[in-house]
């Protein structure tokens, strides 16, 4: 988060860009009020899929409030992502009842195969892995969410193909 | 619109209701969603308008049903007849013989595989059987997204009766009367919360709704406020209406997307009669509901960290008092429930406070409502009379352990909770009962595990948690939980000896007294508790350590 990344970071913010336009229809509704920080920062992250700081300064500004503040919030909640995520998502349920039924498992076999930890991204930016602390899906657990797609009852040993067959990897 | 007018259309949608012969309802609950329910509702609304038969049959989504993991449901009404795992394929069976011909297909009802003759009226099955139905009462009956529906089954009621009948002092007394307890966890009376509230004089004073429902395993805010928003709305004014507060905040986890949607336009219905906004139900009484949306932190389900995190600041927790009833959201009064806690307020109006104590224990009246899941045979979501013991809700309700196992334990209260050992399951739960085992009621999560498991593992899941979700604002909840993990994780991986058990109880115990707020406080809860009752284990373990330390020199 030094100089270095200010100029390596191609522009993302751009007034054309109907992203933009819509961070700042969201920005423009809040009237500029400091307790809207964690709305605006969901409607970015909604639009660019991760908060670069290119983003982050100009809702700092927007809002009237310094951008170490905004920074602190960012990396506070889990939801919020200073990266950007893989083109394909696998989100691991680790939740009590997904613990109970195998979730551990699957991410093992997430590493075995993909060498991924929670958190990274394959080199070629195709998959990421995260984990959630509950997805309120208990009784199907041990479950997983790929692209939005929920996977109920996942027995452990298809999670590699499962995974290989809905982000149409060899 | 006013109380008159309100009266009408109330009537009138109730009319409606009654002019169908059936009513079909498909279960969109978390769960159900998750196995395709959509589909079956779009197929079964384009069939049943293909034959002809829109007049006569009104097919609806609803909220959660309960037997989650027997989705996607469907529930034909007035029969409560449900079926499981209904597939674009056995929609017309169900159609062609329990809707025209009056003849229900035994061997697509819930739980066929079961039970030796599955029950036509679900209702009549041991797992709806022994439940009470209060906070659940319209899930799974109605259309979360239809405010008519609501209305139709005697929603807004108590709402209309409240403004225009009962004054604010009359409205907490029969809260008051009714011995409703916080639903969140803890317990608080919240009849006396009201009060509190209701006394401090301000400008200007807030309602919240904690759905920030953060223990891994837990389901039940989120199928409340899928399934019946309209009910936390109503609950949400009420509230208000008896404190004195203008403004809401419905605090969502981000994590429920469809709760937030719901929600949203539950909100926007309301607004739109009248419900909410400036003159609620013509009155001079005004409040409007604001939602926000949750971020992922665990510790936003205390109140000051929520308080924080709804002003838009990092979710860090402060000393209590003041409390947020004397100094919440922006330094004002501010009144904070849980959602089932405010999903029990219409119905105690609409009937009274004696009426609710009717049901449960002395200290603790009512119904709670449990995410019953793990490993037992039938997961989902149940509402049960508070005292109700353990084993009726494990094994009568839930049927018992899956695949012939042995129980283990019962987990309630996520990480804050603990681990009820085999002995202690006749035990009636409420919240005295729970806390004199090491455990809480938290808010509702029960998780059933077998003999697989192993409690030294589950103790170090939960601290992991804990350590990972500390907020980092006070020492011994950030380091102590860092310590008591790595402990931990030195147990399970043969690096730790008697000297390091004794270590561990010791830091438990100050992680516990130390902390600022009730993560801290908790904690060590789950750990504290397989140490009393599954206490073998870790001996067992610590020698296994020492024996091969040793011949390892």
């Amino acid at each position: 988060m030094t100089g270095s990344t200010k100029t390596e970071e191609p522009k993302i913010l751009n007034a054309d860009d109907s992203r933009t336009k819509l961070l700042n229809a969201a920005i423009k509704k809040s009237k500029g009020r400091p307790d809207a920080l964690i709305q605006v920062l969901h409607t970015a992250q909604g639009m660019f899929g991760y908060l670069p700081l290119e983003v982050i300064r100009h809702i700092a500004h927007a809002l009237h409030l310094p951008a170490s503040r905004v920074y602190g919030v960012v990396t506070f909640y889990h939801f919020f992502s200073l990266k950007q995520k893989g083109e394909h998502t696998c989100l691991v349920c680790t939740g009590t009842a997904c613990y109970v039924k195998g979730a551990q498992e699957i991410l093992d076999q997430i590493e075995d195969h993909y060498h991924l930890k929670p958190g990274q991204v394959t080199e070629d930016n195709k998959l990421g892995i995260q984990v959630a602390r509950c997805l309120g899906a208990c009784g199907l657990a041990p479950a997983v969410v790929i692209d939005d797609e929920v996977i109920p009852k996942l027995n452990p040993e298809d999670t590699q193909s499962v995974i290989d067959s809905k982000t149409g990897a060899a | 619109m006013d109380y008159h007018e309100f009266e009408e259309l109330s009537a009138k949608l109730k009319t409606q209701e009654s002019m169908n012969s059936h009513k079909i309802c498909v279960c969109c609950g978390a769960g159900c969603l998750s196995s395709g329910s959509e589909k079956i509702l779009t197929d079964l609304q384009s069939r049943v308008k293909e034959q002809g038969l829109e007049d006569k049959i009104k097919v609806s989504a609803s909220g959660c049903m309960g037997p989650c993991n027997q989705g996607p449901l469907v529930k034909i009404k007035p029969d409560e007849t449900i079926y499981e795992t209904v597939s674009s394929e056995n929609l017309d069976t169900i159609l062609d013989q329990h809707v025209k011909q009056q003849k229900p297909v035994p061997e697509l009802m819930l739980f066929h595989e079961f039970r030796d003759t599955p029950y036509t009226n679900a209702l009549e099955d041991p797992f709806f059987k022994e439940q009470h139905k209060i906070v659940l009462h319209n899930c799974g009956n109605i259309d979360p997204e239809s405010i008519d529906e609501y209305i139709a089954v005697g929603g807004y009621r108590a709402l209309a009766r409240a403004i225009n009948l009962l004054s604010p002092e009359e409205v907490i007394a029969e809260i008051k009367h009714s011995r409703l307890r916080g639903r969140g966890g803890a317990g608080f009376p919240t009849g006396l919360k009201f009060e509190t509230v209701y006394k401090y004089v301000a400008d200007q004073k807030y309602v919240v709704c904690n759905g920030d429902e953060g223990d891994p395993g837990a389901f039940m805010d989120r199928s409340v406020l899928e399934g019946d928003p309209h009910r936390v709305i109503e609950g949400m004014v009420i509230a208000a209406y008896a404190v004195g507060a203008s403004q809401g905040f419905a605090y969502i986890r981000g994590e429920y997307p469809t709760a937030i949607s719901r929600f949203e336009t539950a909100i926007k219905q309301a607004r739109k009669l009248g419900l909410l906004g400036k003159s609620v139900m013509n009155s001079s009484f005004a409040f409007d509901i604001e939602i926000r949306i949750g971020a992922g932190a665990f510790v936003c389900g205390e109140e000051t960290a929520l308080c924080a995190s709804i002003e838009g600041k990092r979710g860090t927790p402060r000393p209590r008092p003041p409390y947020p009833a004397e100094s919440g959201l922006w330094g004002k009064p501010t009144l904070i429930n849980n959602v089932e806690t405010l999903a029990n307020i219409a119905p105690i109006i609409e009937h009274g406070g004696e009426w609710y104590t009717q049901l449960g224990t002395t200290k603790s009246a009512g119904t709670k409502v449990f995410a019953l899941a793990g490993k037992v045979q039938y997961s989902g979501l149940i509402e049960v009379p508070m005292g109700t013991s353990l084993r009726k809700i494990i094994f009568d309700i839930g049927g018992g352990i899956q695949d012939g196992k042995k129980f283990k334990a019962a987990q309630t209260g996520g990480p804050s909770g603990g681990c009820i050992p085999e002995q202690h399951l006749d035990t009636p739960v409420d919240y005295e009962s729970l806390a004199e085992l090491g455990s809480i009621m938290g808010s509702g999560g029960l998780i059933v595990m077998d003999e697989t498991s192993n409690m030294i593992d589950v103790a170090k899941y939960f601290m992991e948690f804990c350590m990972d979700e500390s907020c980092g604002k006070c020492v011994p909840c950030r380091v102590g939980t860092k310590q008591l993990y790595d402990m931990l994780d030195r147990i399970v991986t043969g690096k730790a000896v008697q000297r390091d058990l004794d270590l561990l109880k010791q830091l438990a115990v100050m992680v516990k007294e130390c902390s600022l707020c009730g993560l801290g406080m908790s904690a060590p809860n789950p750990l504290l508790s397989t140490l009393r009752y599954f206490h073998e284990e870790y001996d067992e373990q610590i020698r296994k350590n020492e024996i091969l330390l040793q011949a390892n020199g």
